[in-house]
């Protein structure tokens, strides 16, 4: 029974040894700090520092699949500079991004302020509104491709048969209805985010403010600009950084709706990297293509975010 | 410069909740009307309507000669103060203050003069380029005050103004809004939970409850001829000490186990029934050899506030208090004789509550 004791003790004593060498560890807030970011450190390493390296690298050489190719300098940038295509391609991405983010921001804040009001069916509407955004968008950029089909187009055929037209509309087959549509469905698909966004930004501004503008004397639409906006623009300009990243960088929705098409009409820079290094296994010309997102991408975060802070401190 | 005309006022939420009912008030012109209650009463939904920011169910609101019921905010020549104020966070001080002018399209210079103005009277004219997070709570205030100044409105709203100040600038600022209102002679209704603030600022005060006005008086006369007994709980602090007695026979005295004290003549009709007999804590005495009719009790905890001492103690089955000059030397504990004068107590009828 003494001996038993004895030996429970000393285990007991080994394990508060090791507990506390672990927990001293764990202490040292330099350790612990280290233990935590080690996770996100890798993935931010292996997903993107890694492949964006090696962009930056492919686009120095001249890879090709099956070919690891040699370091050709700056030929891929000044080829891409060159190309016809790609000029239009960083065009139709400027074009579609500025459109496609103006409407969104546009009818977001008008779906926010609607939604920010009392109203009968509140939440089913506000929860139907997300709908856009939870479909992936293979899935909506098919059903939109075949509401604009030459031959099945439900629009066509909806406006065909109320007398309003006689002709079929060419939806995607002439280039400059095609980016059109382009951007429709990109907001189509983008406003919930944006509504939902600028609606919990509005919900946090007291309703006492427009009611001191209001006995002020102001209306709505002066309440709209003297205190609505003014007070959402940090909200407006996060939301807005997001969705010019994520439209500057579109892939997919051109992908499915247009491929790039009426001839190269609605390409977009990924769209088209993608055709050049995938489709036709010019790797290194592709990775260059690619990176002429970044700087645009890196200029307009930049500009936002300085402003942003500027506004938080002033 | 204006009659506020309250008649027969009443709100419905539209959960059905009844916050405000039958309200009938006459504000007068350059008087300082506080409206006074406990939270939940109604104040605040009274007062938002008269500033248009809430839907009348039923009743009628005169503004000077104009009925205002079915007037927009900005066309009932008011400006409001609100609880937390309420300042544009993005504007500056003075484009805070200047606002309401410019929107009202008045010109550069007079905007710039009554800004100006507003911000000498109130001592923030070093603080106009600030904006309101730059602001302590007192300066925030005093912008809220100036934006309602500026524009010279036929009446002033007040909800609970003070409320988000430490003591000291709440006793300050207070002195303050009254020395305003006396410089500018404009009718104001102010709104506050505090009876404090109610009794030092009010011409005239209105005790609410449940959504009823209870009673409308001057502070003194509120303090003295109490309407009810919610009224005479409600004003006065500590407050107002209640005990359920019964009158004598022959309508002298008040009993109950314990206590036994004479009461005023107006009670004699009043023999062998139940009532509650209210005193207030500055009504009680320390009894010497000449009283005739005092009670005997122990007292229990001695709370010496320095300018006076509150003795609480048990009488008749209640908790009472009574306050008396700090030259007083009691310890808890030890008996005591306290004293009252008959015409000090007040009776109110046992189920209807009023002051008899
Ligand atoms: N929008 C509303 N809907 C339903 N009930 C409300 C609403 N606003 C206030 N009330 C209720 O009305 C009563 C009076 O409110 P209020 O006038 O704000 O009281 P107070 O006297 O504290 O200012 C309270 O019981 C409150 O809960
Ligand atoms: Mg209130």
């Amino acid at each position: 029974m003494g001996r038993g004791r004895a030996r429970q003790d000393l285990h007991l004593r080994a394990e508060q040894v090791r507990v506390s060498r672990l927990t001293r560890l764990l202490e040292s807030e330099k350790a612990l700090a280290a233990a935590l970011l080690a996770p996100g450190v890798a993935i931010l390493v292996i997903f993107i520092a890694y492949p964006f390296v090696m962009a930056l690298w492919y686009s120095l050489t001249s890879i090709r699949v099956g070919d690891p190719g040699h370091f050709v300098g700056l030929d891929n940038f000044t080829k891409a500079l060159n190309d016809l295509i790609f000029q239009q391609a960083f065009k139709n991405t400027v074009f579609y991004t500025f459109w496609a983010t103006i409407f969104k921001l546009a009818l977001g804040m008008w779906l926010a302020l609607l939604l920010n009001r009392s109203f009968r069916f509140k939440r089913i509407v506000r929860a139907s509104m997300l709908l856009p955004f939870i479909i992936p968008t293979v899935l909506s950029a098919f059903a939109w491709r075949w509401m604009f089909d030459p031959t099945f187009s439900v629009m066509n055929w909806a406006l065909y048969h109320g007398g309003i037209i006689t002709d079929r509309l060419p939806f995607l087959s002439s280039g400059d209805w095609a980016m059109w549509c382009a951007v429709l469905v990109n907001t189509w698909r983008g406003m919930p985010f944006f509504a939902i966004t600028l609606l919990a930004g509005l919900q946090t501004i007291s309703p006492d403010l427009h009611e001191a503008a209001a006995l002020d004397g102001a209306n709505a639409w002066h309440r709209f600009w003297n205190v609505t906006w003014p007070l959402l623009l940090p909200v407006t300009l996060v939301v807005v950084v997001f969705s010019v990243i994520q439209t500057f960088s579109d892939f997919q929705l051109i992908y499915v709706l247009t491929g790039g098409g009426p001839a190269n009409s609605t390409h977009l820079i990924a769209t088209y990297a993608y055709q050049i290094g995938v489709g036709s296994g010019l790797l290194g010309e592709g990775a260059a293509l690619s990176l002429f997102m970044f700087p645009v991408l890196f200029a307009v975060v930049w500009v936002q975010l300085r402003y942003l802070k500027r506004m938080e401190n002033g | 410069m204006a009659i506020v005309t309250i008649r027969d006022l009443n709100k419905k939420y539209e959960n059905g909740f009844h916050a405000v009912k039958d309200v009938n008030l006459e504000i007068r012109d350059k008087e300082f009307m506080v409206l006074v209650g406990p939270s939940g009463c109604g104040k605040t939904t009274t007062l938002r309507m008269v500033a248009g920011l809430e839907e009348i169910t039923s009743g009628e609101i005169r503004i000077g000669e104009r009925v205002v019921n079915d007037l927009p905010p900005m066309d009932r020549d008011i400006a409001m103060v609100f609880q937390n104020y309420a300042l544009y966070p993005h504007k500056t001080v003075f484009d805070n203050m200047a606002f309401g002018l410019q929107m009202r399209k008045y010109p550069k210079d007079e905007v710039l003069k009554r800004v100006r103005d507003a911000a000498d009277i109130l001592g923030i004219e070093a603080l106009l380029e600030r904006k309101p997070r730059q602001l302590s709570g007192g300066q925030r205030q005093r912008v809220a005050v100036g934006r309602a100044i500026v524009r010279h409105p036929q009446v002033f709203l007040f909800d609970e103004p003070l409320s988000n100040l430490d003591a000291k600038l709440r006793v300050q600022m207070r002195v303050e809004l009254k020395r305003l209102h006396e410089r500018l002679e404009t009718t104001a209704i102010y709104v506050t939970h505090d009876q404090v603030e109610a009794m030092t600022l009010g011409t005239r005060v209105v005790v609410m409850k449940d959504g009823y006005v209870q009673q409308v008086g001057e502070p003194l006369v509120l303090y003295g001829q109490p309407a009810n007994k919610f009224v005479a709980g409600f004003i006065g602090s500590p407050a107002m000490n209640f005990v359920d007695v019964s009158i004598s026979g022959d309508g002298r005295h008040a009993e109950t186990e314990g206590l036994r004290l004479n009461v005023p003549d107006r009670i004699r009709a009043h023999g062998g029934k139940r009532l509650t007999l209210g005193v207030r804590p500055e009504a009680l005495r320390i009894a010497n050899g000449s009283d005739e009719h005092g009670f005997a009790t122990k007292v229990d905890v001695v709370e010496p506030l320095g300018n006076e001492i509150l003795l609480n103690f048990r009488a008749g089955g209640a908790p009472m208090v009574a306050r008396v000059d700090p030259g007083v030397r009691l310890k808890a504990h030890e008996s005591v004789r306290f004293a009252v004068d008959p015409e000090r107590l007040h009776f109110f009828d046992a189920t209807s509550e009023a002051a008899l």
